[in-house]
């Protein structure tokens, strides 16, 4: 048994055997809790959207509170809302990779290093009543190691930060992980993300946000990530500038200063 | 070798992470709080069973001169499976042990019983070898996470059990407990501990400095 056992034969065929059936039990794993894992996945990017308006309550139902949100899809560059694709089962992740759904971003303009987007992308409108009391954007861009994946929730007057979280990112534990923590997120609300001419102004300084008229426009940098701080700058400016929301957001700022 | 010893006399006598001082990289990173500690337990240990039952049984088909790659590869395939029931039925505490329920792979506590006993044993003994020693993991892991929770943010499980002068209460939260160094101090405590109470488990001291005598000098 022993001398059959390191036989050439024998290697090769415990290597393939083995090999065989860890996959099959691998991939019918990963297959059978697939439905499971999306459903989770959409929860709790719902129950991020609802924290990021102040809407989540621990132990509310997430996705009833989340169909109180008017989900809406825009397109990019016109800064229009659309009715096809649907808003709620877009996935601009998937889209940005599609030949007709996607496109490249130019390097030029290409300040959050993300390479490519959807032209579409979903918003989601909290209103009380009749008036918009916020809106909410998703946005991603690269820190130091990862893609950081948050939402941005702006006042109706589409220049305010009401709050920023990211929900999913790699960045270093320790250091580039506090762009999760309440107290540096806090620090968001209420700045000002463009300057008079309206272009993106906002930043993430080194150090401490000095007092001054810039104040307004800065956010404290987190010690030992300036590169994280920075991606996330420059996330949100891309975002938020020409050739992310910025169209639509100039649209939302006049309908809100007619009225 | 009794039944009951292969299960329990890892869990004091025999413990992978106090006597053998082994896989106490994610004792380190995911004892901050007790239910995150609780999961890791759950998983590493029915890897660990799983994994040295399978090895078990085709360890007389394994190839000498590939048999750690063939244990990797069963023990990576039952890594990747917990990781996606967690993830599947645990999803908020799977996110907060991120990447360590992966690094259970790497844990030298599954080899090296996959190694040292799963080889050598019959698929039963194997499997409660494997059961056992997850479970001293666990005792190890529960200890250190319960204190660091208790200590560090007056809480366990969640619930409140020191009240935080932060929420109006008496009791000052120890800083020191909810980072990385401290699990260090409590293993090490725990090491001292144990080996007070199982004074065989003291090595001996690889020097003696003994008496030099005139003659060996000349």
């Amino acid at each position: 048994m022993s001398r059959n056992r390191d036989s050439i034969g024998n290697t090769i065929m415990v290597a393939v055997g083995v090999s065989l059936v860890c996959s099959v039990l691998v991939s019918a794993a990963a297959v059978v809790l697939k439905p499971q894992q999306s459903l989770n996945e959409s929860l709790y990017r719902q129950r991020i959207v609802l924290e990021v308006a102040g809407l989540y309550e621990p132990g509310a139902d997430i996705a009833a509170r989340f169909d109180e949100i008017d989900t809406r899809l825009v397109e990019l560059a016109s800064g229009d809302y659309v009715d096809e694709p649907d808003a709620r089962s877009f996935d601009a992740l998937e889209a940005s990779r599609d030949p007709q759904l996607g496109m490249a971003i130019p390097p030029e303009k290409d300040i959050a290093s993300i390479r490519r987007r959807a032209i579409y992308s979903p918003v989601y409108l909290v209103r009380n009543g009749d008036a918009l009391e916020q809106v909410i954007l998703p946005v991603h861009g690269t820190g130091l190691w990862s893609t950081m994946y948050g939402y941005l929730s702006l006042e109706p007057d589409g220049k305010t930060v009401r709050g920023l979280r990211f929900y999913e990112h790699a960045e270093t534990p320790g250091l580039g992980d506090q762009v999760e923590k309440p107290e540096w997120r806090a620090q968001w609300v209420g700045k000002q993300l463009y300057d008079a001419d309206g272009n993106p102004r906002i930043e993430v300084v080194r150090g401490k946000v000095v007092e001054g008229p810039n104040a307004q426009y800065q956010v404290d940098g987190m010690s030992g990530a300036t590169l994280t701080g920075r991606g996330v700058a420059n996330a949100v400016r891309y975002w938020t500038g020409p050739d992310g929301f910025g169209p639509y957001l100039a649209q939302l700022s006049s309908e809100e200063a007619a009225r | 070798m009794s039944v009951r010893k292969v299960v329990i006399d890892p869990i004091v006598d025999n413990n992978p992470v106090t006597l053998q001082v082994l896989g106490i990289c994610s004792a380190l990173a995911v004892t901050t709080s007790l239910l995150p500690a609780l999961m890791m337990c759950a998983a590493l240990t029915s890897v660990a069973a799983l994994s040295s039952a399978t090895i078990s049984s085709i360890r007389n088909l394994i190839p000498n001169n590939i048999r750690i790659i063939v244990q990797m590869m069963i023990i990576a395939s039952f890594v990747i499976v917990v990781d996606q029931v967690l993830k599947a039925y645990a999803f908020e505490t799977s996110k907060q042990l991120s990447v360590f329920v992966g690094l259970i792979i790497t844990n030298c506590i599954i080899l090296g019983r996959a190694e040292a006993f799963a080889m050598k044993n019959g698929v039963v003994m194997s499997f409660l070898d494997g059961l056992g020693n997850g479970l001293g993991y666990s005792a190890v892991l529960i200890i250190v996470a319960a204190t660091r929770e208790l200590f560090g943010a007056g809480t366990l499980l969640g619930y409140e059990i020191l009240p935080l002068t932060s929420n109006g209460g008496w009791y000052e939260a120890n800083g020191l407990m909810l980072l990385p160094p401290s699990a260090f101090f409590i293993i090490g405590l725990l090491i001292w501990a144990v080996r007070s109470l199982r004074p065989q488990q003291v090595e001996k001291p690889e020097y003696q400095i003994h008496e030099v005598h005139r003659t060996e000098v000349l």
